[in-house]
């Protein structure tokens, strides 16, 4: 842009200052912003400022947290790895981290096998299929607090319908304690997790399926490949780096799952439920212990970065393989 | 801006209202017949539990606090919601250093949180000399060094509801004074679907108030009156002894999975023949009479009768739960919310909100036990002085911190929960043990 002399008026003196001002100034401003350099810089503040504001600066004082005795109302001092090591000696955080384990690991297969299957499913022409798949989508959309209260009631201990259909149908004589059992409640837990997961698996893997050329299909099955075989060699290879993103972001999502937990069991009976999340809430937030329950929380973070970095890897490589 | 013009009476009149105010607390708000000046346009936010007894929460909402908002000339909003949520509530508004300018608590839970209150000492005592004194047990969890951390409100108490028909067809009349005795009807009561219920849930009330008294009654403490864990007892291991014996035989074995809101449901639709509650059922059985009925059409609150926990080999115990409000130290006005407190701690308006529990809290001054609300209905009168029997957890130590975070942990509860599903009861004892040793030290 070039800056024009104002143009008449009495002034010449004036319009022979102001315009040069004003041309000097944008200059120097689309020199700067000419800097791709600086511009990149410049594009890339406000993300920064918000990924800073909202996620290094939590993150940053959860890690402070962590390695001092704060409580509520009292800032603390500085204890070093004292809450790590009392929660690496804590019976109840072992249990929570075997519940933790054991709760992401099932669930995330059952999610992916149901997903995957739904996906193929709804990748076929059938009637109806838009309703199908909006259909499919309900438990992933309604609030997780609304469904989980939902299958509290199902699992009732007193008035569970599971429980009463099964007694209906002859198959039970006695009361299941869906929620009471040390390891049935865990169980029971997990499904309602594979319930609410399920929808998110399938949608993605569906977007996935959605983007394979189907005459790499055709071309097979003319050379005599059979369904299964198809799906191995075409399908599946060309899946795995979506799979891959949707196993990642779920994996993360199901380790630190708290509400669905919170809902249904609090962490018990007995801390048979507890996962890091809800025993986290209860150490720092429930009994104000600040620093333990901060220290809980982080105790799997280097697993967690180990986990993503690998799954992170394996996507770059296929991605450039 | 409006310009208030004032005339030398008027602030002859301000002066006086604020000079009785300063000198004489609430009592000069009401004799001066206005509010001081720094009351006036200000807001008080208060956070309580969702009252068992619906009725009383209306009384709050719809009578009392609006005669306080005139009384104080401030505004006053009252919030409710679950009691579960009411620690989480307290930390968040502590650390944020705002919310609401007074929390209700239970237990000893404001024990976690002295640093965040401020003394109310002033409030508490002029409520206890004008009403025969606290309750022990709702002065002991309210004090800390000699200074009040909450004004004690009301205390909730926990007797066994039980069916007199389904007992009286046993053959018994009387409540049992015994465990043994208790399991012993429990179980035959069992064989014909009519099942004890209680909870040994992660729930705020009735998982506590069953687990320390029972504890209590078989000799058991949690630590010595030096603060030594001695826990791990043989009168601990046979309490959890008797009690996996007593939870297969007699009990709704879904009771691990309860919270305090499952054995109402239960009790209330006749699938449990008692079960240790405040007496919301038997309320309840009172507001839907045509509602709750028995097995036989009969009005279930005709059946309803209530008792303590039976004795063990060291006595009978029990664990009323204390409720009591703190006063935050971030709020910015402490003072109209301590004359709140004040006002509403009054006998006068503390009637009104206590003729509306019907017995199911009583007051944490024993004033209350006098009161004619008892001769109302005598099956209500084992509550009336179910206080005095109270004992706080914690014993034979103080309600401190550590109890509290103990509590905070369900860490008795769990003792016996552990070893229903499974645990050898010496195994579930020294883990206990073991997680109060970390907190005592």
């Amino acid at each position: 842009m070039t800056a024009e002399p104002i143009a008449g008026g009495a002034g010449d003196a004036a319009t022979a200052v102001l315009p040069r001002a004003r041309v000097s100034r944008s200059r120097g401003l689309g020199h700067i912003l000419e800097d791709e350099r600086i511009l990149a810089y410049l594009l890339l503040a406000p993300a920064a400022i918000i990924l800073g504001v909202f996620i290094a600066y939590p993150f940053g004082r959860g890690v402070w947290l962590s390695l001092t005795n704060a409580t509520v109302g009292n800032p603390g001092s500085y204890v070093g790895l004292k809450n790590f090591e009392r929660a690496w000696n804590d019976t109840i955080f072992h249990q929570t981290t075997v519940n933790t384990f054991v709760y992401t690991g099932v669930t995330t297969v059952f999610k992916l096998a149901f997903g995957l299957w739904l996906a193929v499913l709804l990748n076929r022409e059938f009637r109806a299929k838009r309703y199908a798949r909006a259909f499919i989508l309900l438990p992933f959309i309604i609030p997780t607090v609304l469904s989980t209260f939902a299958w509290k009631w199902m699992f009732d201990p007193t008035f569970s319908v599971i429980n009463w259909c099964l007694w209906r149908l002859g198959v039970i004589t006695q009361r299941i304690n869906w929620l009471g059992g040390e390891h049935l409640a865990l169980a029971s837990v997990m499904v309602v997790n594979v319930w609410r997961g399920v929808p998110f698996y399938a949608i993605s893997l569906l977007a996935g399926l959605q983007t394979i050329n189907p005459e790499l299909h055709e071309a097979a099955a003319i050379d005599g490949a059979a369904a299964w075989q198809r799906f191995w060699k075409i399908t599946w290879p060309l899946l795995l780096p979506v799979t891959m993103v949707v196993v990642l972001f779920s994996v993360i999502q199901t380790f630190a799952d708290f509400q669905l937990v919170y809902v249904l069991t609090g962490g018990g009976p007995a801390n048979a439920t507890h996962v890091f999340a809800t025993y986290a809430y209860q150490i720092g937030v429930g009994a104000g212990l600040l620093g333990q329950g901060a220290a809980i929380s982080l105790a799997l973070f280097p697993v967690l970065l180990i986990v993503v970095i690998l799954q992170l890897w394996y996507i770059r490589r296929t991605d450039t393989t | 801006m409006k310009t208030v013009r004032m005339d030398r009476r008027e602030f002859v009149k301000v002066s006086v209202a604020t000079a009785a105010v300063a000198t004489t607390g609430i009592e000069g708000i009401l004799a001066a017949r206005r509010a001081p000046a720094w009351a006036q346009g200000t807001t008080i936010n208060i956070v309580r539990w969702t009252d068992f007894v619906p009725a009383s929460d209306k009384v709050l909402r719809e009578e009392l606090l609006p005669k306080a908002e005139k009384a104080l000339k401030a505004t006053i909003k009252l919030e409710t919601i679950n009691a579960n949520d009411i620690q989480p509530r307290i930390t968040a508004a502590i650390e944020g250093n705002s919310g609401p300018d007074i929390i209700m608590t239970q237990h000893n839970w404001q024990h976690l949180y002295e640093r965040g209150v401020v003394d109310v000492g002033d409030v508490a005592e002029k409520i206890a000399k004008a009403q025969g004194g606290f309750y022990k047990q709702s002065r002991d969890v309210t004090t800390s060094g000699g200074k009040f951390i909450a004004v004690p409100w009301s205390v909730v108490g926990l007797m066994i509801a039980y069916r007199k028909s389904w007992f009286a067809e046993e053959g018994v009349t009387k409540f049992p004074t015994t465990w043994q005795e208790y399991h012993a009807l429990g179980k035959k009561l069992k064989v014909k679907n009519r099942p004890i219920g209680q909870t040994m849930g992660h729930t705020f009330g009735d998982a506590p108030a069953f687990s320390y008294p029972y504890l209590w009654s078989w000799g058991g403490a949690e630590v010595d009156d030096k603060g030594k864990v001695v826990l791990n007892s043989k009168a601990t291991v046979d309490s959890v002894k008797f009690m996996t014996s007593f939870w297969k035989d007699a009990h709704d074995e879904g009771g691990l999975a309860w919270d305090d809101s499952n054995n109402n449901r239960a009790f209330l639709s006749g699938t449990i023949c008692a079960t240790l509650n405040g007496a919301s059922i038997y309320i309840e059985s009172l507001r839907f009479p045509d509602k709750y009925k028995t097995e036989k059409g009969e009005q279930l609150k005709t059946d309803i009768l209530h008792s303590p926990m039976p004795k063990g080999p060291k006595g009978q115990f029990a664990y009323h739960v204390p409720f009591s409000h703190m006063v935050m130290k971030y709020s910015k006005n402490v003072g109209v919310a301590k004359d709140l407190l004040l006002w509403l701690g009054t006998k006068e308006n503390f009637d009104t909100w206590f003729v509306s529990q019907k017995g199911f809290s009583v007051g944490a001054t024993t004033d209350w036990e006098k009161h004619p609300l008892w001769k109302d209905d005598p099956i209500m009168l084992p509550y009336k002085d179910a206080a005095r029997l109270g004992r706080a957890p914690g014993f034979a130590g103080p309600p401190n911190a550590k109890a509290a975070e103990v509590q905070t942990k369900y860490i008795i509860t769990d003792m016996y929960a552990k070893a229903i599903q499974g645990m050898a009861p010496e195994e579930s004892v020294k883990w206990a043990e073991g997680e109060l040793k970390k907190i005592h030290g």
